[in-house]
């Protein structure tokens, strides 16, 4: 093996709170050798984010200290060197691209200037030379038609393409180490897909090495040579790719490996559909000029049928925009819409605001973050108690106590915890106590938004299992909307496939995971399960 | 570094830890974690913690300040003039309410019994008779005795010239006594503005709140109104309004009011624009609750946090807007003890300086008051304020 690049030696890093010194690293060390591919892996909280910011020392100063160790990058320690030195390395020998594409570009910035600005502060280009330049990145990284887009604002380009210009950025100087800190994170899965195939096709002509942060153990399997395993702040277990998947030594490493969701939905028997919808439409019109006449309509669900059978799980799949959470708010009338719209045989769509508080209770919703689906200000009995007050006041406040106490047990919280607040728990155990917010209720059908989809894989699984088994214990019939055909899978009997507010695809979800017929479900199965690109479906 | 803190001081409020495994804490983490970060502020501590001592000292001002005795003890009756008012001809006078400086009834009642007076033996509005030269006199303190027993008709051996007499700051150019007027002024201009905050703040708070929840049309016309009526130039409306309506202390009020509720809209309404697309109002939505507790119970917490760190701003605010009216003299009915009449006295006697630097000092001090107070709040209620670094 040939020198390293890169050599993180026993570091730490500690963040001053106000209960003292909290630390996020704990003695890190590994090695990064010219044009290799390093991914560190972890659960959010893990410190591999930290990590990575450490090496162009992007922490939060003062408020962040580095007690030990050292980064040496070509001989130099990163950490000690003074700050005009660390500003001639960040962006030039080593440059990294972000997680969020949209937060890590300036929206008052063409893609020119944003692209440009690298080369004129490091090789002092000029405007012409550096406009060139940016052109022949632009076409590297796989954005069509490169010229017409240099005026282009951040808004006005895709997700996927606003993550190409800032891989495009961050070539600009031919790094040596580029540092990839979820990349792909805040992507559709097809997109994704897109991007890693890109990283990996530049590191090939380039050579340059990659640090890989990500906490999806697909990707890295498709991407890195050498893994790390991170867990609260140390590094647990480190070595080639294959044989820490292969051979995981630690058990937190086998924990991870084990973590991905599985299962089976429950079989179910042909019962009456408990929820349908005909023609369903929401439209969201689009004005124009003075008077504000409506020229137009975004379609966000067009014409959808579905039926649901009781006890069934009915998976909605579809990237962003799709009008997946669309269907599901509009199907619990929380958004208007047109079309049928039949709860147990009878028509729901007219219903009033005040007509519809008695099937509430019924009808349920679990939301996607579950940081922001509580009310910060309130207790947990209060959270899961505040449904009762609507559809039950006629309870006794300790009979009141006695329900939010069984709902905690039902998703397997300590009943303790209902004198606590949110900001006490991890996103699984907030995720679960929104769920027993929807359980205490007693409800027929759940409408599930992407549930799973903020939190770390390990918890992921645990939270479909509990679905499961709430569904199992009492016959619940559930819309499980998510982007992540992973857990689709382990959850629903039948499956729709949503793009651009149509249905792609139905049917039973056996049968669609099996023998995919449209191509986007194909595309999509695609990128989610072998995390590949196939080239762009046509819109 | 806060545990050395912590040792020396005392917080302004402690609460007894609540039994955690049991039941809920009497306060909620995230004011358990304002009101730490407010005691960490000594300056807001203690511009508290001074405000509250002297407005409820002032609440009493009767009972420091007043031409009436606290107690009287006459012909073996016990007798509240502080409280009840008597008739003179109970001490052998005629008129329908006592005079008690007055000799000829201070000697009646001292020669049958004996009388408790306040510290300070003038009430607001109390002429003093017996001033040495021409109103305005400097401080007591300042003149020597014969001067300032001069103007009682046994001088120095008069026994009204006692120290419960003096003129602390003077007088004047009415022969009022400054302190007495200072005390009953300070109580008038914090209670005026307290209820100038508070009905501007209910008012305020409902309109931004309608506003932010409904949106659409109703918030569209109502922000329009909102800026044609606070570009109305409010102080020579006040000024007109004033001269053809008889200033009292409520008709004041009001006319503040027509102006002073917008300060709080802007606030409110995007609060409640931003929270009402949160998912757990959504949530709560899916569950049934009625807008209108959504509103009471999970959009205005938030407003309120903008609500209370603007307060003492707008006390203050108040405050001055009062002053400054009485300094014009369109202010509260003539008599009243008021600061921006002493200032204004101030400014017509530039001889008699203890008028001036009394009213700036005072005025001074109730604003930096509420603006430190202002602060500590400001910083309690901010989210991001950490505690690492030096203080």
């Amino acid at each position: 093996m040939s020198a390293p690049l890169l050599q993180v030696e026993n570091l730490s890093v500690e963040f001053a709170t106000e209960h003292g010194q909290v630390p996020a690293v704990r003695g890190a060390s590994f090695d990064i050798a010219p044009g290799q591919t390093v991914a560190l892996v972890g659960e959010s909280g893990s410190g591999k984010s930290v990590t990575a910011l450490s090496v162009l020392r992007l922490l939060p100063y003062p408020a962040a200290s580095h007690p030990t160790g050292r980064i040496l990058f070509n001989g130099q320690d990163l950490l000690h060197i003074d700050d005009r030195a660390i500003r001639g390395v960040r962006g030039n020998a080593i440059s990294m691209i972000f997680q969020e594409p949209m937060s890590s570009l300036n929206p008052l910035h063409t893609v020119e200037r944003q692209v440009s600005e690298a080369l004129v502060l490091h090789r002092g280009m000029r405007r012409a030379a550096a406009r060139a330049r940016t052109i022949e990145l632009l076409s590297e990284v796989g954005i069509p038609d490169p010229v017409s887009r240099l005026d282009d604002f951040p808004h006005q380009l895709s997700g996927g393409q606003r993550q190409r210009v800032m891989i495009a950025m961050a070539l600009a100087n031919e790094p040596q180490l580029l540092i990839a800190d979820e990349p792909t994170t805040a992507l559709d899965v097809t997109i994704q897909a897109q991007i890693l195939e890109l990283l990996m096709m530049l590191q090939k002509k380039r050579g340059m090495a990659i640090l890989f942060i990500t906490h999806d153990l697909q990707i890295v399997r498709r991407m890195a040579e050498i893994t790390h395993v991170m867990t609260e702040g140390k590094i647990v277990e480190s070595g080639p790719t294959e044989t820490v998947f292969a051979n995981p030594q630690h058990a937190y490493t086998r924990k991870l490996l084990a973590a991905e969701p599985k299962g089976e939905p429950p079989a179910t028997s042909e019962a009456e559909p408990i929820v349908a919808a005909e023609k369903l439409r929401v439209w969201f019109p689009i004005k124009r000029g003075f008077l504000r006449r409506t020229v137009g309509h975004i379609k966000a669900v067009d014409d959808v049928d579905i039926s649901i059978r009781r006890g069934e799980t009915l998976g909605v799949v579809g990237e962003s925009g799709s009008g997946k959470t669309t269907l599901g708010r509009a199907l619990l009338r929380l958004i208007g819409s047109e079309g049928r719209i039949v709860y147990l045989g009878r028509d729901i769509e007219r219903l009033s605001w005040g007509a519809m508080r008695p099937l509430r209770k019924d009808l349920q919703i679990v939301f996607q973050d579950p940081f922001g689906s509580l009310s910060p200000r309130m207790s947990i009995a209060e959270i899961i108690a505040e449904g009762l007050a609507v559809h039950a006041p006629q309870l006794t406040p300790a009979e009141r106590d006695a329900r939010v106490v069984r709902a905690l047990g039902e998703v397997g919280l300590d009943p303790d915890a209902r004198f606590r607040y949110p900001h006490e728990f991890s996103g699984g155990q907030r995720q679960r106590i929104a769920i027993a917010r929807a359980m205490v209720l007693e409800p027929k059908f759940v409408v599930l938004d992407e549930p799973t989809s903020a939190l770390d894989m390990s918890v992921q699984a645990q939270v479909v299992d509990l679905l499961r088994e709430l569904q199992r214990r009492h016959g619940l019939t559930y819309l499980f909307i998510s982007h992540d055909l992973r857990v689709v899978r382990a959850l629903a009997n039948q499956l729709i496939v949503m793009r651009n507010g149509k249905v792609v695809e139905h049917g039973p979800a056996a049968q669609i995971f099996a023998d995919p017929q449209s191509d986007y479900t194909r595309a999509l199965m695609a990128a989610a399960f072998a995390v590949e690109a196939v080239p762009e479906v046509a819109q | 570094m806060h545990a050395s803190i912590t040792g020396i001081r005392t917080p302004f409020l402690a609460f007894a830890p609540a039994d955690q495994a049991r039941s809920a804490p009497l306060l909620s983490p995230i004011n358990q974690r304002r009101l730490k970060v407010f005691n960490a502020n000594r300056r807001g501590v203690w511009s508290l913690w001074i405000f509250l001592v002297l407005f409820i000292l002032t609440m009493f001002a009767e009972f420091i300040a007043n031409d009436r005795p606290l107690v009287v003890s006459y012909k073996g009756e016990l007798l509240f003039p502080v409280v009840v008012t008597y008739p003179e001809s109970k001490f052998g006078g005629f008129l329908a309410e006592t005079v008690y400086r007055d000799p000829f009834i201070a000697d009646e009642i001292n020669s049958n019994g004996w009388m408790a007076w306040p510290p300070i033996r003038y009430s607001y509005g109390t002429v003093d008779e017996s001033l040495s030269g021409a109103a305005p006199s400097k401080p007591s303190w300042l003149q020597t005795a014969e001067e300032r027993c001069s103007g009682y008709p046994a001088g120095v051996a008069d026994p009204s010239c006692t120290i419960g007499n003096f003129h602390w700051l003077g007088t004047d150019d009415q022969g009022r006594d400054v302190l007495a007027r200072l005390i009953y002024g300070f109580r008038i201009s914090v209670l005026f503005g307290l209820v100038l905050t508070i009905l501007s703040s209910i008012i305020g708070i409902g309109a931004g709140a309608l506003q932010g929840y409904l949106g659409g049309w109703v918030d569209l016309i109502a922000q329009r109104a909102i800026e044609v009526w606070t570009s109305v130039p409010s102080l020579y409306l006040l000024l007109i309004i004033s001269s053809i309506i008889a200033p009292s202390f409520w008709v004041l009020l009001g006319i503040l009011l027509l102006f002073s509720w917008t300060a709080l809209v802007g606030i409110v309404r995007a609060e409640f624009l931003r929270a009402r697309n949160f998912e757990y109002v959504a949530a709560a939505r899916a569950l049934g609750v009625s807008n209108f507790k959504i509103m009471i119970g999970h959009l205005l917490p938030n407003a309120m946090v903008a609500t209370l760190t603007f307060m003492p701003f707008i006390l203050a605010g108040s405050v001055t807007t009062l002053t400054a009216l009485d300094f014009l003299g369109f202010g509260l009915p003539v008599g009243s003890p008021s600061l921006g009449e002493l200032l204004s006295q101030g400014k017509d006697n530039l001889s008699a300086w203890w008028l001036g630097i009394t009213g700036f000092f005072t005025v001074s001090l109730i604003l930096t008051l509420l603006v430190f107070i202002g602060e500590g709040v400001r910083d309690a209620f901010d989210p991001r304020k950490t505690f690492a670094g030096a203080r």
